[in-house]
């Protein structure tokens, strides 16, 4: 019983994220609002860790599995990769490692600058 | 026997599921980065669903429980992110500058790079999402006259690329705190950078889970200014 309870929560949580997405004229989808709404949640005292905590960490485990599908969906558009091969493996890769790079170490001068402020 | 499989209820879930623990296996087995557990499982299906003649169409539908969930499992990354947060208090803000300066970064140079390919306008506002997570990218892409289908191939070879070569880039850039790591994989690589951003550590999971949600928001604020 309490695994599904667990379930019911975090499928509420996630029809209330979808709610959200339609109601609010953002392209932001039902998974970022569920996650926003569930730590706040959380973070009130309104829902305990406790009352998603096994089934919530077993779904997060199975997420790269989920990914499966729809990286099979790329065999639907080969065609236009293929034509556009070499921008789009270097647009690929060069922009990833821009935004790993200035991400990161725009993080770390900042959470440097707060350590020497402690 | 393709017949039994094209009307199956089970087929399409135990291949991708068999899929992902072969490319799990492999992936432990040989510790070449390439050979990632998604990427691997993704291959083993399509070379299944064309030796057997399986229409996509028809695999997509039967692993509908497995698209299902992925709503759910992406809301559970806000339980991980809760459990960290009282090691991660003092650093929101240097999170906050970190993913918005991420996400500038990865609009500003995918956009530059297709003005200069000479990309026409389809092609970007199909790859300009790709840092940010499926849901948030396709709706972006498509409301710009981008392509879905495309939108979602780069997203996730996006993924895999910062989940394979993450921690090669981290030695690159000279990151080694949880925190600068956390926001690298989650602003440049979503979920599925994050997802191995939680194996590295706790703490790395949970600012990774941050940013890739803070990384989708602003992206969806800031696109409109790029397209």
């Amino acid at each position: 019983m309490k695994y599904v309870c667990q379930l019911g929560i975090i499928l509420g949580f996630s029809l209330a994220g979808e709610l959200l997405a339609a109601l609010v004229p953002l392209p932001v989808p039902a998974a970022i609002w569920g996650m926003v709404l569930l730590l706040a949640a959380l973070l009130t005292r309104f829902l305990r860790v406790e009352a998603v905590g096994e089934v919530g960490r077993f779904l997060v485990t199975i997420l790269p599995l989920l990914f499966v599908v729809p990286t099979v969906g790329l065999m639907a558009c080969f065609d236009l990769v293929f034509a556009n091969l070499v921008p789009i493996l270097v647009i690929l890769v060069v922009g990833t490692v821009v935004t790993f790079g200035v991400g990161g170490l725009v993080t770390r001068i900042f959470t440097r600058g707060g350590d020497r402020d402690a | 026997m393709r017949e039994l499989f094209l009307n199956s209820t089970f087929f399409g879930v135990v291949l991708t599921v068999g899929a992902f623990v072969i490319g799990g296996w492999i992936s432990r087995k040989t510790r070449f980065p390439l050979c990632n557990p998604i990427l691997i499982g993704a291959g083993l299906v399509m070379l299944v669903l064309w030796g057997l003649d399986i229409p996509l169409e028809v695999y997509r539908d039967q692993c509908r429980i497995l698209s299902y969930l992925m709503t759910p499992a992406t809301i559970c990354l806000a339980i991980a992110f809760y459990e960290q947060l009282r090691g991660l208090k003092g650093h929101l803000p240097a999170i906050l500058i970190g993913v918005a300066a991420g996400t500038v970064a990865s609009l500003g140079s995918v956009w530059l790079l297709c003005c200069l390919f000479g990309l026409d306008d389809t092609l970007t506002a199909s790859l300009l999402p790709k840092s940010v997570t499926t849901a948030i990218g396709v709706v972006l892409s498509e409301g710009s006259g981008g392509v879905g289908a495309l939108t979602t191939a780069v997203i996730i070879l996006t993924g895999i690329l910062g989940n394979v070569a993450g921690p090669l880039f981290s030695k690159l850039f000279g990151l080694k705190d949880p925190v600068s790591q956390g926001v690298a994989y989650g602003t440049a690589s979503h979920v599925i950078g994050t997802s191995r951003a939680v194996e590295i550590s706790g703490l790395t999971g949970a600012v990774s889970s941050l940013s890739l949600t803070l990384s989708g928001l602003l992206t969806a604020l800031f696109y409109s200014i790029f397209m």
